[in-house]
């Protein structure tokens, strides 16, 4: 499992974890995050975060 | 001759080959080149900016060290790249002089071409640092852009391992600053006049904790208290003097007191200024074919249905400019969209005390 960091503001998606309140179960892989999803701290488009491997 | 009404804020953009033009290549106007690229293929758009272009994100300078990002790490696309992604035009080193809103047109140095014709105007020009008047400031750096950062790092680097580093204001830029140059081994001190870190964004009990989380990491808070006078000493370093009558001695120095919108050119052009270039709840300044957003704008408080009236204000985050971008781009695409700022977050990337201001 990997985790995704905003890199504009630093939000750290994690795969592990997912994001249940915007539909995204734990585990839920990177990929297979909707292209529209947005970082819910400061709006910036999915395809703005960087892949940081733990 | 028929008489031709004025355009209102709901009326038709100009034809469709008119360029957008956008002033300003910050996170706030290449992301309106985006999101009206996605909406539409035609358009042509053409960005100016001042400085090269290079598309990054500001808010990754206050927490680099921690990121292990060197100064040149940080841009995520140059401004060609972008330009070819997006199909648009950049004139990347040019100042806009002047805005000749009758003809439509911008007067710009270098001249290049002579004047740039706009269908409509995107001012994307950003905020200044301020600089208190303090007897030596001119050895503080301000941190306002990432040509200010690569100084700010040759600085620091030149200082060497764990220098002393001041830093002025413990706002949102300086208590980031603070953790980050902690965590890169840099002794850190902060000076504000106000009783709490941040205080103008988190509650006095969060303030105290950060405080508290920073002085694990060695970070020394000055709160209550004014730098009164900088000093270059003989062997190089600093003494900075404080009203208490403490006084600091510094090998680098950070200046983080505050922004100030760029209104001069808007100014000039006699739009409309509060604080910051005044735009309604679309977007749009006193002219209708000109639209500005980011630091350098002071949003219609029609744009917050949370608050009741008021003032006009900045919102120098990036939440905000996200969403004015997006409606902006619809309604510069034909398709009017107000701009609606729901509840947003401010996250405060100080590593030893994560927190999120929400409102």
């Amino acid at each position: 499992m990997k985790t995704y960091v905003c890199i504009v503001c630093g939000f750290i998606y994690d795969e592990t974890l997912g994001r249940p309140e915007d539909g995204l179960a734990p585990g839920t892989l990177w990929a297979d995050v909707p292209a529209d999803w947005a970082c819910p701290d400061c709006g910036v488009a999915k395809g703005d975060f960087e892949a940081v491997a733990i | 001759m028929t008489a031709i009404a004025a355009p209102d804020a709901g009326a038709a953009p100009p034809a469709s080959g008119e360029p957008v033009v956008i002033v300003g290549c910050g996170v706030a106007g290449w992301t309106v080149a985006r999101e009206l690229r996605q909406r539409d293929k035609d358009r042509p758009i053409t960005l100016v900016c001042a400085d090269q272009g290079h598309f990054y994100a500001k808010p990754m300078l206050s927490n680099a060290l921690a990121q292990k990002k060197a100064a040149g790490h940080l841009i995520q696309k140059t401004a060609a790249q972008q330009a070819q992604t997006l199909g648009a035009q950049v004139l990347p080193g040019t100042r806009v002089v002047a805005i000749d809103r009758s003809a439509r047109q911008l007067i710009l140095d270098p001249a290049a071409a002579g004047p740039l014709a706009y269908g409509q105007l995107v001012l994307a020009l950003g905020a200044d640092a301020v600089r208190l008047p303090t007897p030596g400031l001119e050895h503080a750096h301000s941190v306002n852009d990432i040509g200010d950062y690569h100084g700010f790092r040759d600085a620091l680097t030149a200082a060497g391992a764990g220098a002393r580093v001041a830093i002025i204001g413990g706002g949102l830029i300086g208590s980031e600053f603070a953790n980050d140059l902690a965590i890169g081994g840099y002794r850190v001190s902060v000076v504000d006049p106000a009783p709490w870190l941040i205080g103008n964004l988190i509650t006095q009990d969060n303030g105290e904790a950060l405080k508290a989380a920073l002085a694990g990491l060695g970070v020394d808070c000055y709160l209550g208290d004014v730098a009164t006078s900088i000093e270059h000493q003989p062997g190089g370093s600093y003494r900075l003097a404080l009203r208490s009558g403490t006084t600091l001695e510094a090998d680098v120095i950070l200046s983080a007191v505050g922004l100030r919108p760029r209104t001069e050119l808007a100014a000039q052009a006699d739009l409309a200024i509060e604080r910051g270039i005044h735009v309604d709840e679309f977007g749009r300044t006193s002219d209708p074919d000109i639209f500005a957003l980011g630091d350098c704008a002071a949003y219609a408080s029609a744009a917050r249905p949370d608050i009741a009236g008021g003032a006009a204000r900045a919102l120098p985050y990036i939440m905000p400019i996200m969403t004015a971008a997006k409606a902006i781009a619809a309604t510069l695409a034909g398709q009017p969209t107000p701009i609606r700022f729901g509840p947003m977050a401010v996250r405060v990337k100080t590593p030893a005390l994560p927190l999120t201001v929400s409102g």
